[in-house]
């Protein structure tokens, strides 16, 4: 009887919570969805450019399924900005193939490839290729790829979640409406949560960059500044956006129902998963999300050895983010106090 | 002379009438008291003369100036009917913030401090995190809280909710004493009845509205009463 009792009592509440409904039944999915539809994504087609490489070689190419495209001259800083996945090209009576590498695991497949094309023209004149890399080198792992996005993502996620709640506990507990009954003026409640937590976020994101670098060895190819800020930039972005959430959230438990629908379609997009096969409108979704941006610049500075101005875009839009989202913070606390 | 001015003030939340049109003056140097059953709109009245609160329709003037003003809010001290205090923080912390926010230099808060946690009873348990406080001190906390800044105007809901009958004697004392030796006009919501006596001017509200006004003993008088008790069940009519 008792237990009956709980139970009713249990829908009851969970039925006047459609909050948690909703998210209990639709958020998985919407997370299978996405799912499904980077997963399902074809890779795309691998690009090799060749110069001055015999004919017999090139009528072979032709009839692989490399996307194949032909130059009098090519050089490395081309193919960096074109994104070619591979360039074969002779030096010095040598055949050479320097590959981009900046996805390990399609630099394996052009060299699988290259071999079975050679392999079924019986090129055997042709004994071997040295191989070259742009980024990385044969030893690069997956985990080196996507390990700076994790720094990236750990920052946002925790800090995220910890000033959301932070400023959700001060609504609830009734002492941002006594706050707002004194002369402070809304923009300085909110600079202060920026700052005051941002303290927090700072020295979280440095004990998290040297972590990963000295004890993990996580690459880092580019300089552990330029990390730092990005990450810092992060942070902020993570927190307006909490802090801006936590005013549609009237518990922590609706708070943490943020993670699937805020935090986990970013992961999607944020590089760990290839979105170059993905449909055109999905890849154009991934650029509303701050963390598309961070990823890309991160994984820039630590693994490509990106400088300041490779990733002034990326930066620029995170401050764009952050700017945005303390705002709107600022205009939501209208709801408190008219002026 | 009329310290605070409402005249024609209504509110709505969701199509539902909160403040129905209310016309009140408020004299300084008095206290005054908003009584009513809960749930009649005394808290929604006294968040529209503090300012957190925007009127739907008519106007409130407090000192002269037009609510909502920023410079308003440092002349009143507002203590919100639930205790909006940093838990993980002691009671000194709590006064200090605020103070703080009041722009007060180090000397002028050690001061204030003391005066506020003099008033309540506090001094002691200053250095106690406020998550072990009683129910009692953390009311009181939140009246030093709304003491700090010194206002011409104390606006107070239910202030003694969870205090016991000795303290809640002191408080009215010290409410007195403000009132008469520092010149403070006193706001204050209550449902209980024998604190409706020592007020100076009375207000009754139900479901929203003014139903009578006037002092204590003009009301009892003009409902043929004991006590307020009865007042408030004649004026309630059918109840």
């Amino acid at each position: 009887m008792r237990i009956l009792a709980l139970i009713s009592r249990i829908i009851q509440q969970l039925r006047k919570d459609k909050r948690t409904l909703a998210l209990l039944f639709v958020a998985p999915l919407l997370v299978l969805t996405l799912m499904y539809f980077i997963f399902d994504s074809e890779a795309s087609d691998l690009t090799l450019v060749v110069t001055d490489v015999n004919n017999r070689v090139i009528e072979l190419l032709d009839e692989s399924d490399f996307d194949i495209s032909k130059e009098e001259t090519y050089s490395i800083e081309q193919m960096t900005e074109e994104k070619m996945d591979g360039w074969l090209h002779m030096e010095e009576d040598e055949l050479v193939l320097s590959l981009l590498n900046d996805q390990p695991s399609r630099s394996g497949s052009v060299k699988v490839l290259l071999a079975q094309t050679f392999n079924v023209g019986n090129v055997a004149a042709n004994p071997s290729i040295n191989t070259e890399y742009v980024y990385g080198d044969e030893e690069t792992k997956i985990f080196d790829i996507f390990s700076p996005m994790l720094v990236g993502f750990f920052v946002f996620f925790f800090v995220f979640l910890i000033a959301g709640i932070a400023l959700l506990n001060e609504r609830t507990s009734g002492t941002l409406e006594r706050l707002l009954a004194t002369p402070i003026k809304r923009f300085e409640i909110v600079t202060g949560y920026v700052i005051g937590y941002g303290l927090f976020a700072l020295i979280q994101t440095i004990i998290v960059v040297l972590y990963s670098v000295n004890v993990l060895n996580i690459v880092l190819e580019g300089s552990i500044w330029l990390v730092l800020l990005i990450n810092i930039l992060v942070a902020f972005v993570a927190l307006s956006l909490g802090t801006l959430l936590s005013s549609f959230a009237s518990s922590e438990f609706q708070m943490v129902q943020f993670i699937p629908l805020v935090i986990v379609p970013q992961v999607f997009f944020s590089g760990i998963f290839p979105i170059e096969g993905m449909a055109e409108w999905l890849q154009q979704l991934g650029k509303i999300m701050p963390l598309y941006y961070a990823s890309d610049a991160l994984n820039g500075v630590m693994y490509k050895g990106f400088t300041f101005s490779d990733i002034t875009f990326d930066l620029l839009v995170l401050l764009c983010f952050a700017v945005v989202f303390i705002i709107l913070n600022i205009v939501s606390l209208k709801k408190y106090r008219s002026i | 002379m009329n310290v605070i001015n409402l005249q024609h003030v209504s509110k709505s939340f969701k199509k539902r009438h909160v403040i129905k049109p209310t016309t009140l003056f408020i004299e300084e140097k008095k206290i005054f008291g908003l009584l009513g059953p809960s749930g009649c709109g005394k808290t929604t009245l006294i968040k529209l003369i503090v300012g957190m609160l925007k009127v739907d329709s008519g106007e409130i003037t407090v000192l002269g100036k037009q609510v909502p003003n920023a410079s308003l809010l440092r002349e009143i001290g507002y203590m919100a009917q639930s205790d909006a205090l940093y838990s993980e923080l002691t009671g000194e912390q709590n006064l200090e913030f605020f103070a703080k926010l009041f722009g007060f230099s180090k000397s002028e808060r050690k001061d204030r401090i003391q005066y506020a946690a003099n008033i309540v009873q506090l001094t002691e348990a200053l250095k106690v995190p406020v998550s072990s406080y009683s129910g009692g001190m953390k009311r009181r906390l939140s009246l030093a809280i709304a003491l700090i800044q010194n206002p011409k105007i104390l606006i107070l809901d239910e202030p003694t909710v969870g205090i016991d009958p000795l303290l809640k004697k002191s408080i009215w004392n010290e409410l007195e004493r403000l009132k008469d030796e520092e010149d403070k006009t006193i706001v204050i919501t209550t449902h209980v009845m024998d604190e409706a006596e020592k007020c100076d001017y009375l207000a009754m509200m139900r479901d929203g509205e003014l139903i009578a006004t006037g002092e204590p003993t003009e009301l009892k008088a003009q409902y043929n009463a004991q006590n307020f008790d009865e007042v408030f069940l004649k004026i309630g009519g059918d109840l």
